[in-house]
């Protein structure tokens, strides 16, 4: 049994997340690679932590690829993402997304991400060189008062 | 007994990361109410809940054994 969609506390090789997508029906694999920025909006990032609710995170990440599977049907898709502290530069999410042909992989790997900074319950922790703080709302339209974030926050946001 | 638990900046708030708590029989919104009363926890009101690893509503009713999480706005990626 392969499993696509998984957290880790390990440094992430983007081969391991390419290679579950991999196979004969498919002409393209795109492949996103999220990374640790040093710089937002000129503060300065020492490094990141990260925290997750694991087993809701990996459930999450597995309805992801899902949609991903309802929408553009011939899709196989995985998704990594790392916990714990993370280096500028560090990875810290990978996803891979195969199709027959080249512009559903691009849509649909564009699609995780954003889905993922709606609906997986993980969080990050700026590490500043005069404080820590919480990241939430990285979309910024997203209502707090919403209890369930839709398909549809997303495909407009 | 429901466990509760807690991320982010929640879980410095609450200065805790799981918690039991006598919910059974109680809504969401009920637990959420007592917590407030009983930790210091404003933010609560920002978070969506998940029962039992799923996404929820507020008038969801807990039962014993739940485990409630307060997921704070999500920040991966």
């Amino acid at each position: 049994m392969t499993n696509n969609f998984w957290i880790t506390q390990e440094p992430i090789n983007p081969h391991d997340c390419i290679e579950k997508v991999v196979r004969n029906e498919a002409g393209a694999v795109n492949t996103f690679i999220g990374t640790v920025r040093e710089f937002t909006k000129g503060k300065r990032t020492l490094f990141l932590e990260y925290q997750s609710y694991i087993p809701m995170a990996e459930k999450k990440l597995v309805q992801i690829g899902d949609e991903i599977q309802e929408k553009w049907g011939n899709a196989d898709t995985a998704i990594v993402h790392r916990i714990g502290r993370l280096e500028i530069t560090d990875i810290a999410v990978v996803i891979s997304v195969s199709t027959p042909h080249r512009a559903d992989a691009f849509e649909a790997s564009r699609y995780a991400i954003e889905r993922m900074k709606e609906i997986v319950p993980i969080w990050k922790k700026e590490h500043w060189e005069d404080g820590t703080q919480w990241i939430g709302d990285q979309k910024e339209k997203t209502s707090y008062e919403k209890e369930i974030p839709s398909e549809e926050e997303m495909r407009d946001g | 007994m429901v466990n509760v638990l807690f991320f982010a900046e929640l879980q410095e708030a609450a200065g805790s990361e799981k918690i039991n708590v006598e919910a059974d029989g109680l809504s969401v919104n009920e637990l959420k109410t007592k917590l407030k009363s009983s930790h210091d926890l404003a933010n609560l009101d920002h978070a969506m809940t998940a029962v039992n690893e799923e996404y929820s509503h507020e008038d969801t009713r807990l039962k014993s054994g739940d485990t409630v999480a307060f997921i704070p706005p999500v920040s991966g990626g």
